[in-house]
């Protein structure tokens, strides 16, 4: 399953919270961080999450793929042989071979999430049921799904388009692969979603599985009870004005998110499922539980 | 305020995570100099029209449009098509015809400049160059791309001028290079598990390439070159766009390390929608005396939450100005508007200049 959306709308948060929900289900799953993010294991309260899979939470594992490693793993099992590999990878004119051979970092990263969720680990790891990825933002996520196949059409024949082939029909197989799309119920994320979900249908003929709109606030005023507000900002004090305000200010800020809201339904193919704005100053595992129970309700 | 940063600037570089305002801050404080009667061009480079949206143009092309908006300088904005520029400047460096076909129509470059990360900044960095070069505009603002780790347009020119550096192009052009004596201690072993582990097809496509551009490093080099001195030039000012929280200011406060440590004129942070302080004082009695029970209730616990998130962004933002020192800081409040439009870029001047 792939996360993906436009950068700050909280794909680590979903990805997460699905994580938690697969985890709750009995799943194997494991959070892959694709960009070195490193964000996993703060919110987890984990001291790091490396190329190899670490434990957050029962049945919940996390990696951060690393390119330069993954690929050191790819050549290893290409050539048989972590000796070969090892020499070639410390080459400085393999590094520059390969930094020109275009979107390899890519296949490489995106090929180590597609080995996670494999059920015969080429690099001889434990099994997973779920790979969850919390991939870069829409527009670099479209260019790492899109790696395998540019790849296999460099290649043309050979190992690498081999693989890079069958990478590429794992990906666009909806059996197999999942997309879920992240946004905020905001002008640009809902601009992005409905970009990204003709993108993906129109490059790749994928579709979009779901659409999580994150950190909605409530509608908790009525327009009547709206008008009464702004009626008493003149006879109110500072502190109970400020309080006066801010109430009309979230209720302002609702209207408009579920005014995007109900474009991004009119626009979007896939199903779409909110997660309320939470409150809290720093989001932890509570909340982060919190969000993963309305994620399953929801999906 | 951000005036004064951009005076006697020619270049303005926006940087920042994904996700905090860095177009909208862009297109404002390009809105807000042209409005001062500069003549700016605004650029993005973005696959989501960002810009266009926050300018409420339907489209942008590989050129600069002018923007209308009733202002006393004059403001234009351009979206940049990385493929484009890519080959245009190919187009620029080729020696002739033959050789441009010979790089435009290789696959391995028309993959290069489509689907590699980095080359999309780099591309960015080339076309703000070009248009310094041309000096038609007074202030260039640069709303540099969403990048996975952020900072990879500042390595992107150097990184292209490595990734056909000579050394690499010598095992293809040399004549006879692909045999195996003349690659060198080291070198046939390199070849021979690269053909077992990719196949001889790529090898060809690479050589193609590798020798169609041979003729083009030294231009592209020394171009590089140019793009890293003009920002490092004192003329150019990095601005950096943070939200409030906590993990925009980490990057934030990481960014303005990296940008020290590589001697780039750095000249102040923008955060953008912060929550303002609250006023002292209890609003409780006060509006439960003004509303009824349950409406009082409602108002109370939005004021509380507000409070909270106000609080948070107050200490991270002290946490941000603790991590630079003594450069400037300037917040934008929460504005209750989405900005995406000349007006809600109007709202934001008051705050930015």
């Amino acid at each position: 399953m792939l996360v993906t959306g436009k950068g700050g709308v909280g794909k680590t948060t979903v990805a997460a919270a699905l994580g938690l929900a697969a985890a709750r289900r009995g799943l194997r799953t494991v959070l892959c961080e694709v960009a070195e993010q490193e964000r996993l294991a703060a919110m987890f309260g984990a001291s790091e999450v490396g190329h190899s899979e670490l434990e957050l939470a029962p049945g919940l594992f996390a990696v951060s793929v690393d390119p330069e490693r993954a690929k050191e793993e790819w050549l290893g099992y290409q050539l048989k042989s972590g000796t070969l590999a090892g020499v070639l990878g410390g080459s400085r004119l393999f590094q520059y071979l390969t930094a020109a051979a275009p979107g390899l970092s890519e296949l490489v990263t995106i090929g180590k999430v597609w080995d996670l969720a494999q059920l015969e680990r080429r690099t001889g790891g434990s099994v997973f049921d779920l790979a969850i990825v919390d991939a870069p933002a829409t527009g670099h996520g479209l260019a790492m799904l899109r790696a395998p196949r540019t790849f296999a059409g460099v290649a043309k024949v050979g190992p690498i388009a081999r693989q890079a082939a069958t990478i590429d029909a794992f990906l666009r197989d909806g059996a197999s692969t999942g997309v879920l799309v992240t946004a905020l119920p905001e002008e640009m994320p809902v601009n992005e979603t409905i970009d990204f979900e003709r993108s993906l249908r129109e490059e790749l003929g994928m579709g979009v599985d779901a659409i999580v709109v994150n950190a909605l606030h409530p509608r908790r005023f009525s327009a009547a009870e709206a008008r009464t507000l702004e009626s008493l900002d003149g006879r109110a004090g500072p502190a109970a004005r400020a309080a006066l305000r801010a109430a009309l200010s979230e209720h302002n800020r609702a209207r408009a998110e579920h005014a995007q809201l109900r474009r991004l339904k009119r626009a979007a193919a896939a199903p779409l499922a909110t997660l309320p704005c939470i409150f809290e100053p720093e989001l932890g595992l509570r909340e982060l539980e919190q969000l993963s129970a309305e994620l399953e309700r929801k999906l | 305020m951000i005036e004064n940063w951009l005076e006697r600037k020619e270049v303005c570089i926006c940087c920042g995570s994904g996700g905090v305002g860095k177009t909208t801050a862009s297109a404002a404080i390009a809105l807000g100099m042209a409005a001062r009667g500069k003549k700016v061009v605004v650029l993005t480079i973005d696959p989501a029209k960002r810009l266009a949206n926050s300018l409420g143009l339907a489209e942008l092309g590989n050129e600069e449009r002018l923007v209308e908006a009733d202002v006393e300088g004059e403001l234009w904005a351009m979206m940049l098509d990385p493929k484009r520029t890519f080959d245009d400047i190919v187009e620029w460096h080729a020696p002739d015809e033959r050789t441009r076909d010979a790089v435009l129509s290789n696959r391995i470059y028309q993959e290069l400049s489509n689907a590699v990360a980095g080359s999309q900044e780099y591309m960015a960095m080339e076309k703000l160059y070009e248009l310094h070069q041309e000096g038609r505009y007074d202030l260039l603002v640069l709303d540099t791309p969403p990048t996975r780790n952020a900072l990879d347009f500042i390595d992107a020119p150097k990184k292209l001028a490595a990734f056909i550096d000579s050394r690499a192009l010598q095992f293809f052009t040399a004549p006879g290079a692909l045999s195996l004596k003349l690659v060198g201690r080291g070198g046939g072993l390199v070849f021979s598990g690269l053909k077992r582990a990719t196949g001889i097809d790529l090898l060809d496509d690479l050589s193609t390439f590798f020798s169609s551009f041979a003729g083009m490093t030294e231009g592209f080099r020394e171009r590089a070159g140019h793009v890293n001195e003009l920002l490092a030039d004192s003329r150019t000012a990095f601005v950096l766009v943070t939200s409030p929280r906590s993990d925009a200011i980490e990057e934030a406060g990481w960014f303005h390390h990296r940008l020290m440590d590589a001697g780039l004129p750095f000249a102040g942070a923008v955060a953008n929608r912060v929550r303002p302080a609250p006023p002292r004082g209890d609003a409780g009695a006060e509006v439960e005396e003004l509303l009824d029970g349950p409406l009082a209730r409602k108002v109370l616990r939005t004021w509380e939450e507000e409070r909270q998130l106000a609080k948070r962004d107050r200490a991270n933002l002290a946490t941000l100005r603790r991590r630079l020192g003594r450069k400037p800081i300037i917040e934008i409040p929460y504005i209750d508007d989405d900005v995406h439009d000349i007006d809600g870029l109007r709202k934001m001047d008051e705050y930015l200049f």
